[in-house]
């Protein structure tokens, strides 16, 4: 039998949270954690986690497994579990809703405040913009995130700073566009990003890059960031 | 983009920029120093006071004072915000931040003038 | 509940996904107050998962490309109960929504000209099916829907959409004429009940596909959409129509691409034969889904199967190479060995006919208006009431769905329904406000499933649910069985409105989530059942073994089923288009 252990928080009836056993039989499968999430809801539904797709791209399901972030769906018992454990507990650095659910909206806040979406004001042509393949490969590696938080709720700046440090997933989405040759609003980003947090409180931790699910590098966007706000301000 | 009142109105660039040429600087003055000690590894007052009265290497002493000052103070600035702050102390943490990043700056300070006085002073 | 609260805007879009997202845009930009309901963050909504692409003649691959040939073969795709002036609107407009999503930043593949990558997808033809196979399908990698999901949420926070995120309609409010003037909703982070209020009601709910054990769709497909139609009265067109996508990878249920067979991976038995050659000799692999499925499980029964159980077949792609699988099929690989523990590079995918998209749904027209019919059978629009996507049968599918078409679908729909609701708020809607009663008549369910301290679990109903719709209404079917079925979800139903609701708390209770949407997922089986039982002919993705034919003489119409007595009834399939003549029904054949 695999022990369980999950973080349990429900703030009508708890004053403060607790770590709640299970006992789970995985009949020697290899099964994912959210499965075990899954099994364990039908015999207690009272416990709270969200998920959506399942598959690893919707992002729901982040959590802290085992004391790596990740998503449930995607992370097989055979790389969570440890001495015949799994601990999950909520994505850290947020404040708890309920169990395993997170209040993300400071995590929202900060992807809203890159300016998500292309800026072109020149007119547009009666078909697409075009790109060339090798202008569009830049975005390879930054247009994936899913918005799961993994990697933001695992590094320290953003636990410290996360109204003011925009962490790791919204600036690998400002270098999305950045690095888009369609967007012109290169300017104005870099303008937005020029003071002494909004990425520069990234010291490269690089936690993000370990636990990123996507297996995407947002040290490196950040990187980027920097290299075009020097060449801009010089 | 972020403001805040204690960033001293500072680019997060210039900061940067800062605390990576002052780094440079201190690293130079360092291998300076430890290639002064193993071709002479033990300097007689004369030869100690020699170089230190050269312009050159009061120029040098200077600069990396002032880049010690520097980096010290940004880092000690963002050590600070980091911790000491509402979210995590609550209401008294913006006085309490004030308060120990003006001790900073009378210490940093301090230490400037005494470095210049003692460098002149040879 | 005599103090719930109400909220009033211009338009409400029940739906995150891409059709509620498109129609939120338009709304947002043309600056009437709109809120999105939703019951997952945008993002998390199953538009994400797709994979492919989105079937346009933008003429990028083959500049010869017509939006025609396109609307041919969703014709004939759709085994000709598609209708062809709601196909024609969406292949001749598809471009024009195509290139907004571009110009909004979409990250397109491309060709080396700089225009948008195109793949072959199945039934893709060129010149009406006499001129080989076409590659129309616009794609992002395989990661078309990710891209396409998060740049229409980036274009509604561009325009300030009002999103009620993590919020879930429980139940339509219908005014005394029978119009819609809202829902009733739960904030799941708090637990509160409000009354939102609207002009106009957009069900962007998607599909249902957990109606099935073994499905590709996400665990919040739950339909519904479907189920506050039913329940407030509304007939569902279609419902027996269900794609089986060919490649579910087997036991997980996860979608492999029909993107793999458009860039030259084939299906092989366990004897290594590519047996599509035998049931396709044309289009091969890339034949109708309906089509490929069948022959599957054709191999399957067959003996042919692989595995220990016999029971699924291969998807070989190793013979493309690494570096084009890197650069055409990075998801797939990911999915492939994560869940099939099988790495496509080296070896081949275990793949099983899995339940994939709801061809049926809320009859609407081409503006995305809600349509019923009166006691004489003559159609009539539901004032107030709008659907778009998976969750509406406009209809583009018909019998079956062509892959790449449900993206154009959402994308075409959802800005149709946003514009006519546009012009309608501009020429001013006059409904009357729902009374206290009206009010309490839409609480119903959640009133009844909130008091309910005995009966069984939600996950126990749901199981013996989905096992019943996967064994009695599966790939092929058969009438006596289907009786049986629908038997046993007589039998269920009780059971199932008796649930019982374990959790009673406020916060965050998804127990609470999980019962009403069970309630939802019942309707949409027991539609799907009866209307199944009804249609005595075998045609897309209905195919019976006590019916084997297609019956054009009586049978080339849409079914409908009205949820007050479970009655079905004909309803014509339109045969004009408004630009050209229609595409007769001849023999189907890839």
């Amino acid at each position: 039998m695999l022990e369980v252990s999950i973080y349990r928080y429900n703030p009508e009836v708890d004053s403060e949270p607790y770590m709640q056993e299970f006992q789970f039989d995985t009949q020697g499968k290899d099964i994912m954690v959210l499965d075990v999430l899954e099994k364990l809801k039908t015999e207690d539904p009272t416990l709270v986690f969200r998920r959506s797709c399942r598959e690893g791209v919707c992002g729901s399901d982040g959590v802290n497994i085992s004391g790596k972030n990740g998503l449930a769906c995607i992370t097989p018992l055979s790389e969570a579990v440890k001495n015949n454990k799994l601990v999950i507990r909520p994505l850290p650095g947020l404040p708890v809703i309920r169990d395993l659910v997170i209040d993300m909206s400071q995590f929202y806040a900060q992807y809203e405040k890159i300016q998500p979406y292309l800026i072109n004001n020149t007119p547009a042509p009666a078909i697409e913009r075009l790109q060339s393949p090798e202008d569009r490969a830049k975005l390879d590696g930054l247009y994936e995130c899913i918005l799961c938080a993994c990697c933001s709720t695992a590094c320290p700046s953003f636990w410290w700073n996360p109204d003011k440090f925009i962490g790791p997933s919204g600036l690998l989405q400002a270098y999305r566009f950045l690095a888009d040759t369609r967007d012109t609003g290169t300017e104005d980003r870099l303008a937005g990003l020029d003071d002494p947090f909004s990425v520069f409180r990234c010291h490269g931790i690089m936690n993000c890059v370990q636990v990123c699910p996507k297996g995407l590098n947002p040290t490196k966007a950040i990187g980027h960031i920097r290299s075009m706000l020097l060449a801009s301000g010089t | 983009m972020v403001n805040s009142v204690t960033s001293l109105g500072r680019s997060g660039l210039s900061d940067w920029l800062v605390q990576r040429v002052s780094a440079l600087v201190m690293t130079a003055y360092i291998f300076f120093m430890v290639g002064y000690f193993i071709i002479n590894p033990s300097p007689s007052f004369e030869q100690w006071q020699a170089l230190h009265g050269s312009l050159a290497m009061r120029i040098f002493s200077l600069l990396t004072i002032l880049s010690i000052a520097a980096h010290a103070w940004i880092g000690m600035w963002c050590v600070l915000t980091d911790y000491i702050t509402v979210r995590l102390i609550g209401p008294k943490a913006t006085p309490i931040r004030m308060f120990l990043q003006l001790v900073m700056i009378a210490l940093i300070l301090f230490y400037v003038v005494w470095a210049i006085d003692i460098l002149w002073g040879i | 509940m005599a103090n719930m609260r109400t909220m009033s805007f211009d338009a409400v879009i029940v739906g995150g996904g891409g059709s509620g997202m498109r129609a939120a845009l338009q709304l947002a930009q043309s600056g009437y107050k709109t809120a999105v309901i939703t019951k997952v963050f945008p993002t998390r909504s199953h538009t994400v998962s797709a994979q492919g692409g989105i079937t346009c003649a933008i003429a990028s691959d083959d500049p010869n490309d017509q939006w025609q040939w396109h609307m041919y073969d969703t014709i004939k795709g759709s085994d000709y109960i598609g209708d062809q002036e709601a196909i024609e609107y969406m292949c001749k407009t598809g471009p024009e929504a195509v290139f907004e999503l571009e110009h909004m930043g979409l990250p397109f593949s491309r060709n080396d000209n700089g225009r948008i990558y195109q793949r072959p997808f199945g039934g893709q033809s060129k010149d009406f099916g006499e001129g080989g196979q076409a590659a129309r399908t616009c794609a992002a990698a395989d990661r078309t829907g990710h891209a396409l999901l998060h740049t229409l949420y980036q274009g509604n926070l561009k325009n300030e959409t009002v999103f009620l995120n993590e919020w879930f309609a429980v139940d339509l409010v219908k005014n005394s004429d029978n119009a819609v003037v809202g829902v009733v909703a739960i904030n799941i982070e708090t637990g509160e009940t409000v009354y939102v209020k609207s002009k106009a009601t957009v069900f962007a709910t998607g599909g249902a596909g957990r109606i099935y054990a073994s499905t590709t769709n996400a665990h919040i497909c739950t339909g519904d959409g479907i189920g506050m139609a039913l329940r407030a009265g509304f007939p569902v067109q279609d419902m027996e129509m269900w794609q089986f996508h060919p490649t579910g990878i087997h036991g997980a249920g996860t979608l492999v691409t029909e993107g793999c067979r458009g860039e030259g991976g084939y299906l092989i038995n366990k004897e290594g034969e590519r047996f599509m050659e035998r049931y396709a000799p044309n289009a091969k692999d890339l034949a109708g889904r309906d089509v490929v499925a069948r022959s599957m499980v054709q191999e399957i029964l067959a003996g042919r199967g692989c595995g220990e159980n016999g029971d699924h077949v291969f998807l070989k792609l190793d013979h493309l190479g690494e570096e084009t699988l890197n650069a055409k099929l990075p998801g797939i690989l990911e999915l492939s060995r994560t869940f099939a523990h099988a790495d496509p590079v080296v070896e081949p995918i275990p793949v099983v006919p899995t339940c994939h998209y709801m061809m049926g749904g809320i009859p609407t027209n081409v503006d995305g208006q809600a349509l019923t019919m009166d006691d004489q059978g003559v159609e009539q629009v539901v004032d107030g009431f709008y659907a778009c996507g998976e969750a509406a049968c406009v209809s583009v599918h018909g019998a079956n769905r062509l892959g790449g078409n449900s993206l154009l679908d959402l994308v075409v729909f959802g800005r149709a329904s946003g514009l006519f609701i546009e012009k309608q708020l501009r020429e001013g809607i006059d409904l009357k406000d729902a009374t206290e009663e009206d009010i309490q008549r839409a609480m119903k369910v959640l009133n009844r499933i909130n008091g309910s301290q005995e009966g069984e679990k939600a996950s126990v109903l749901r199981a013996e649910l989905q096992t019943i719709m996967q064994n009695h209404f599966g790939v092929f079917r058969s009438g006596d069985f289907m009786k049986e079925g629908i038997e046993k979800l007589k039998a269920l139903r009780p059971r199932i409105e008796n649930v019982q609701l374990a959790d009673t708390s406020n916060a965050f209770n998804t127990a609470r989530i999980e019962a009403l949407e069970l309630q939802n997922l019942l309707e949409v089986a027991e539609a799907t059942a009866v209307a199944a039982e009804w249609r005595t002919e075998s045609r897309g993705a209905h195919a019976r073994e006590d019916f084997q034919e297609r019956d054009d003489e009586n049978w080339l119409c849409h079914s409908v089923y009205f949820p007050h007595d479970q009655s079905v009834a004909k309803r014509d399939v339109n045969f004009t288009p408004k630009t050209r003549e229609a595409f007769e029904p001849k023999v189907r054949s890839y």
